[in-house]
């Protein structure tokens, strides 16, 4: 297992030097590596898929121009995150775009294949959806510090080690914020379960 | 509870750790005894399982399998077109301002012109340039700080 992901680590180091060197096809390996972990990250920071493709594609591109930073013995992908928060953190800040954000914003969550499967009645399904519509807009009013922790954990099953790492912050920073995240959550849904 | 740094205290530590199945077996033992001592936390528990039942239900919505297909080619298009417009830029401030270098020298050179008419050209298309440069600055500051931007006069 150490030895697989060792082999995989200079397997990256290789590409990133060659993307340092300016070869653009070595990029494009990391990019497909990489591109779903990175939408699915921007998805559950700004709630909208549109805007989730957008800032995660110019996170790429801010990563390909920067490359010459980028230590090839290090994990590519803690890098390219910290580009693609700020964007996602500037994107949300932003004011001039808010009422285009409301209206893109939703539709990112959906009942697991299981839960739908098993819901033959359309009173359980109406309740499914109604259920499914307050998280994702418990989430998006969430703090994004807050968001961010709460999607890592929930939605991409990351361990508090690896949140950590990858905000580069202690664990109990990590814990706090998705211990305040759940106290939210569960007020805003109580009565809906 | 949450100190006035937000850290959290240890029931609260370990209901997260609980929750999110990261407890070590020993924590595990004293954990299951604060349940049972302490009804505050135990209700506390059942409201956060509940959350996490019901998102755990739940996952983020999947990309077409199309967007995945143009995704490389649409990353380094978005890197070409930036590349371009730099060089766009920087062609046009060099050729803009070398054309306004020989617009003034001929100008100037110009002898049948006279004097104050040439200086009044002149200090016409500086004052059209520095008006276009304000408003456009002015412009720019309000979009980015006009709190009332986003309602409809």
């Amino acid at each position: 297992m150490e030895r697989e992901r060792d082999a995989g680590q200079t397997a990256e180091a290789i590409l990133v030097r060659r993307a340092q060197a300016g070869e653009t096809a070595a990029f494009g390996e990391l990019v497909s590596n990489y591109m779903q972990r990175c939408y699915y990250a921007a998805l559950g920071m700004v709630g909208s898929p549109q805007d989730a493709e957008d800032l995660s594609q110019e996170a790429f591109v801010r990563a390909f121009k920067a490359r010459a930073r980028l230590d090839p013995e290090r994990p590519f992908y803690p890098w390219l995150y910290q580009i693609l928060r700020r964007l996602c953190y500037n994107f949300t800040r932003d004011t001039s775009s808010r009422r285009r954000k409301l209206e893109r914003a939703g539709g990112w969550l959906v009942a697991e294949a299981r839960v739908r499967a098993s819901v033959d009645d359309p009173e359980r399904v109406r309740a499914t959806d109604e259920l499914r519509d307050r998280l994702e807009s418990a989430i998006q009013e969430l703090p994004l510090a807050q968001r961010e922790v709460f999607v890592l954990k929930e939605f991409e099953g990351l361990k508090y080690r690896e949140i950590a790492e990858l905000l580069e912050v202690p664990i109990g920073t990590v814990m706090s914020r998705l211990y305040a995240a759940r106290q939210r959550l569960a007020v805003r849904l109580e009565g809906l379960e | 509870m949450t100190d006035d740094k937000g850290r959290i205290g240890r029931n609260e530590e370990l209901l997260m750790r609980a929750l999110d199945d990261e407890l070590e077996p020993d924590e595990r033992v004293e954990f299951e005894r604060m349940l049972l001592d302490n009804p505050e936390l135990r209700g506390e528990w059942d409201r956060l399982s509940n959350l996490q039942e019901v998102t755990a239900n739940m996952r983020l919505r999947n990309a077409p399998e199309e967007m995945w297909d143009g995704y490389w080619n649409s990353v380094y298009s978005r890197f070409e077109r930036g590349l371009a417009w730099i060089l766009v830029s920087l062609g046009a401030i060099v050729v803009g301002s070398w054309g306004a270098w020989y617009f003034v020298k001929d100008l100037m050179a110009d002898a049948d012109l006279p004097t104050f008419v040439k200086w009044s050209i002149l200090a016409l298309i500086v004052g059209l340039v520095m008006l276009l440069v304000s408003v456009l600055r002015h412009r720019i500051f309000v979009s980015q700080s006009d709190p009332y931007k986003e309602i409809e006069r």
